[in-house]
């Protein structure tokens, strides 16, 4: 009897020791995840959100972003730009160290601006990051020396975008010279494949890459020698679970201890179990609706002889006005959305607190519409993706029926992604729904992208799939994409976001608030560019 | 048998044709995989490069002609997501399928004939009715809600297992397996489980009717009459009688599991063929697609071969034709 009890009790103790030893070692690994994949762990290949934020971990760029998108020293510690705004001088922070051991140099910055044009196959380019850099060198080992043809003050946010590699796990071993026409010395660039097997998987991040197994996991470990505060996971395990309800079932059943984008509508319960800790945060992108500013007849508009009712600015202001932003954030996104007026969020850089958030109007909506023409109204057709963004397809819903009370009787052409940005590029939209995440250029980076004119040779109107076209505004946000000095960058930012505003170019409708899901006790800091960045994961 | 093998293999070249021709175009007509693929930061230009640099930017029938080139050399071309050889990545998933595929079937073959027979030989009993009870909510309710309740209950409540993933894998002769270590298998049984339900309510429906109709003929009286016991009567003399239509179905059914078991994949996040068509038809990532496809009538009509060989080992009066005959 006594020897059972003692037998027993011993076991017990036993079974408590493992706990004990086990349960630190367990708390240390950390598993996510993923609403979707990367395509690859190199860096360079595919400038895409997933990637990017994959990227974050174990490669860094040469300056940083914190949480809100503001700048910060990453692997350079300062820099300065010359009185004519043309040259930039950086230095590069002592003591850094590649994964395999070696000295991070400018070397290894010159190395990875040659790769960057040079990325086998890939499906979208970093290139436009070093596009302005005329020339880039390096006058000693810990100094980068950047000139540009003009005076351009995005070139910190552009050098934040990419992460620095290698050169010598690449096989690049010597002096580099950064040439734009191609560098001298180097004939042929690793492709993403020598990444994704590890390779060449060597960044000086606080994780170093441990394997990459596509549709299964990206796993990452502590870099000990890291320079930075040392990280706090052992282990990064990130599982691209692409279903949103197996996403909260892995993490109910305890498979995932974070998880990004929980459905909207399962975030109350959530936010109710006490298993389960929800973190929130604004993010840069815009849901936005944007107008044909040139068809004409316009597709989908009927009822207007032949006309774009589009073009009439009165149309546009009836068109906003009819729309009730607060009840859209209200009843569609659950709260986790922030009405919006203008392209990018408060906190961000070029937006002007004067302008006040539209307040909906039906009857001057109306008086409006008859103002220019339209007494009865006409017939419009939004388009609008349905697995993009949060709610996209319900938004354009909500819209749809705003404007048919305002007498403009719109549908709603709802499709899958692949379908939706293949159509809107060949402009079959008279109205279209639309998110634009903006980087921490803030302002600049949607006027260049969404209402600057389309023009290849300047770079400007990528994705102004509305062809608006307005030369005063031109001319101002080319002046700002010149202007190196902050206070009056920002101000011509100002400046071009109220003429967007009162020309009503475009239409935000609000900034996506963007909610992650941890298990009880973890917390994180929310990014502002959505990227779900696992090394600010702790411990309440 | 030779002749028979020639003819059968053509059809499915042919088959393979033509399919691989209509989903070239098709995926063509839906739109420009870059205008998915690339950053929305991308200006004009570099828009117009990736175009350029993936081959998209000449007409249609021109990359098609470089398709048939490709595919005169064995190459199914590249994907344009993942830089890598179309076949390659399939073949890379197609482990992780096959096995959830066998296990769901051995899953549904292994309790599947015995509870149909039960059910068949004693439809009047209590139990019975139970079975054919099960069976109708197994084949009547969507796979995708018995995926999520089977997570619920066995991992959510229960915590008994993984809710998703593949787990650990243990390399035979290169390729990974999971059903080897407790963690693999620990991860695989859901899927499997969700996989089986509806091929077992299938698998328990035919069994019965086949067993219904089979015990009440005269060989089998005879058989009983001569004294030879139950289990030789039923496990013998019955059993091979009805695994005719059993062997049909199972067979169509493997190939859809093999081929089209996006569901279960997807919500359990298992890493396997299906996942990759869905994930690479919503980036219209033309290569894997099509180099899927063709696989898979390549599949089926192996899949179809093998099942017409296993009747005439079932059954001798079924003989495959244009052989020495």
């Amino acid at each position: 009897m006594t020897k059972t009890t003692l037998t027993a009790t011993a076991l017990s103790f036993g079974v408590l020791a493992l706990g004990t030893v086990a349960q630190p070692a367990f708390a240390q690994v950390l598993t996510a995840g993923f609403a979707s994949e990367p395509s690859s762990v190199d860096p360079l290949y595919h400038n895409l959100g997933p990637n990017n934020a994959t990227r974050k971990h174990m490669f860094e760029a040469l300056v940083g972003e914190d949480a809100s998108l503001g700048i910060v020293p990453k692997l350079a510690e300062s820099w300065e730009t010359s009185d004519d705004g043309l040259t930039w001088t950086f230095n590069l922070r002592e003591g850094v160290k590649f994964h395999d051991g070696g000295d991070f140099t400018a070397r290894d910055f010159l190395y990875t601006a040659c790769r960057i044009p040079n990325v086998p196959n890939s499906p979208s380019s970093m290139s436009g990051f070093i596009k302005s850099a005329e020339t880039i060198t390096a006058p000693d080992d810990m100094t980068i020396e950047v000139t540009t043809a003009v005076p351009y003050p995005l070139l910190l946010t552009d050098f934040a975008s990419f992460g620095v590699v290698s050169a010598s796990a690449n096989g690049h071993n010597g002096p580099v010279e950064y040439s734009k026409d191609g560098c001298p010395g180097i004939d042929s660039y690793l492709d993403s494949n020598a990444y994704n097997d590890g390779t060449a998987t060597i960044g000086t991040g606080p994780y170093k890459f441990v394997s990459f197994t596509p549709g299964e996991s990206v796993v990452v470990a502590r870099n000990d020698d890291y320079w930075g505060d040392a990280p706090y996971w052992e282990q990064i395990t990130i599982r691209p679970i692409t279903n949103a309800g197996a996403r909260v079932a892995a993490l109910l059943a305890g498979d995932v201890d974070v998880i990004e984008k929980p459905p909207v509508q399962d975030l109350e319960r959530l936010r109710n179990d006490p298993k389960v800790n929800v973190v929130q945060g604004p993010s840069s992108r815009v849901i936005y609706l944007h107008f044909d500013h040139v068809g004409e007849p316009s597709p989908g508009i009927e009822g207007a002889d032949g006309k774009n009712p589009m073009k009439d600015l009165r149309v546009r202001k009836a068109i906003s006005l009819a729309i009730n932003r607060p009840l859209i954030v209200d009843r569609i996104m659950g709260g986790l959305a922030v009405p919006a007026r203008q392209l990018v969020p408060d906190f961000m850089r070029g937006t002007d607190p004067d302008i006040a958030l539209e307040e909906p109007d039906l009857e001057e909506a109306k008086r409006l519409l008859a103002d220019a023409g339209y007494p009865d109204g006409f017939k419009l057709v939004i388009g609008t993706p349905n697995d993009r963004y949060i709610n996209d397809s319900k938004i354009a819903q909500a819209v749809a029926q705003m404007l048919t009370r305002a007498g403009i009787q719109t549908e709603v052409d709802a499709m899958t992604a692949s379908v939706f940005f293949s159509r809107r590029n060949n402009y079959e939209f008279s109205l279209y729904l639309a998110g634009w995440g903006a980087s921490g250029a803030g302002m600049a980076s949607p006027l260049r992208a969404l209402v600057a004119s389309q023009d290849k040779d300047k770079g400007l109107g990528g994705t102004n799939r509305g062809r608006y076209s307005n030369p005063d505004l031109d001319a101002i946000i080319e002046e700002a994409l010149s202007t190196v000095e902050p206070a009056k960058h920002d101000a011509l930012l100002r400046q071009a976001s109220r003429i967007v505003v009162d020309d009503v170019a475009i239409l935000p409708l609000h900034f996506e608030v963007t909610p992650w899901a941890l298990r009880a006790g973890l917390t994180m800091d929310p990014r502002a560019d959505q990227h779900t960045v696992l090394t600010t994961v702790r411990p309440e | 048998m030779l002749a028979y093998l020639i003819r059968r293999l053509g059809q499915a070249f042919l088959v393979m044709a033509v399919m691989a021709t209509i989903v070239f175009f098709g995926l063509f007509a839906v739109g420009n995989p870059v205008d998915l693929l690339i950053n929305p930061e991308a200006d004009l230009a570099e828009q117009e490069e990736t175009i350029r640099r993936l081959g998209l930017d000449k007409p249609v029938h021109v990359q098609f002609g470089f398709f048939l080139a490709g595919l005169a050399q064995g190459d199914l071309g590249t994907s344009f997501v993942h830089n890598r050889p179309a076949l390659e990545l399939i073949l890379s998933r197609l482990p992780a399928t096959l096995e959830l595929a066998f296990l769901g079937i051995l899953i549904a073959v292994v309790l599947g004939i015995p509870l149909g027979m039960i059910a068949g030989l004693k439809p009047e009993a209590p139990y019975s009715k139970v079975i054919m009870a099960g069976s109708v909510v197994g084949f009547s309710t969507p796979n995708f809600w018995q995926g999520l309740m089977l997570i619920m209950l066995f991992a959510v409540f229960l915590g008994w297992l993984p809710a998703g993933g593949r787990g650990d894998t243990v390399d035979v002769l290169g390729i990974p397996v999971s059903f080897l270590t407790w963690d693999g298998l620990s991860h695989l049984i859901l899927p499997a489980l969700n996989v089986a339900i509806y091929k077992m309510s299938l698998v328990i429906r035919l069994t019965r009717a086949g067993t219904a109709e089979v015990a009440l003929q005269d060989y089998v009286k005879y058989a009983r009459a001569r004294g030879l016991s139950p289990f030789r009567v039923v496990g013998v003399h019955v059993l091979k009688n009805i695994l005719i239509p059993v062997v049909t179905v199972l067979g169509l059914e493997t190939g859809n599991v093999i081929a089209f078991a996006v569901v279960t994949e997807t919500v359990f996040s298992w890493p396997g063929i299906g996942k990759l068509l869905i994930d690479s038809i919503g980036l219209l990532d033309r290569p894997v697609v099509v180099a899927y496809l063709m696989l898979t009538v390549f599949l089926f009509v192996m899949i179809n071969l093998v099942v017409d060989i296993g009747y005439s080992l079932l059954d001798p009066r079924v003989r495959v034709k244009g052989g020495r005959s």
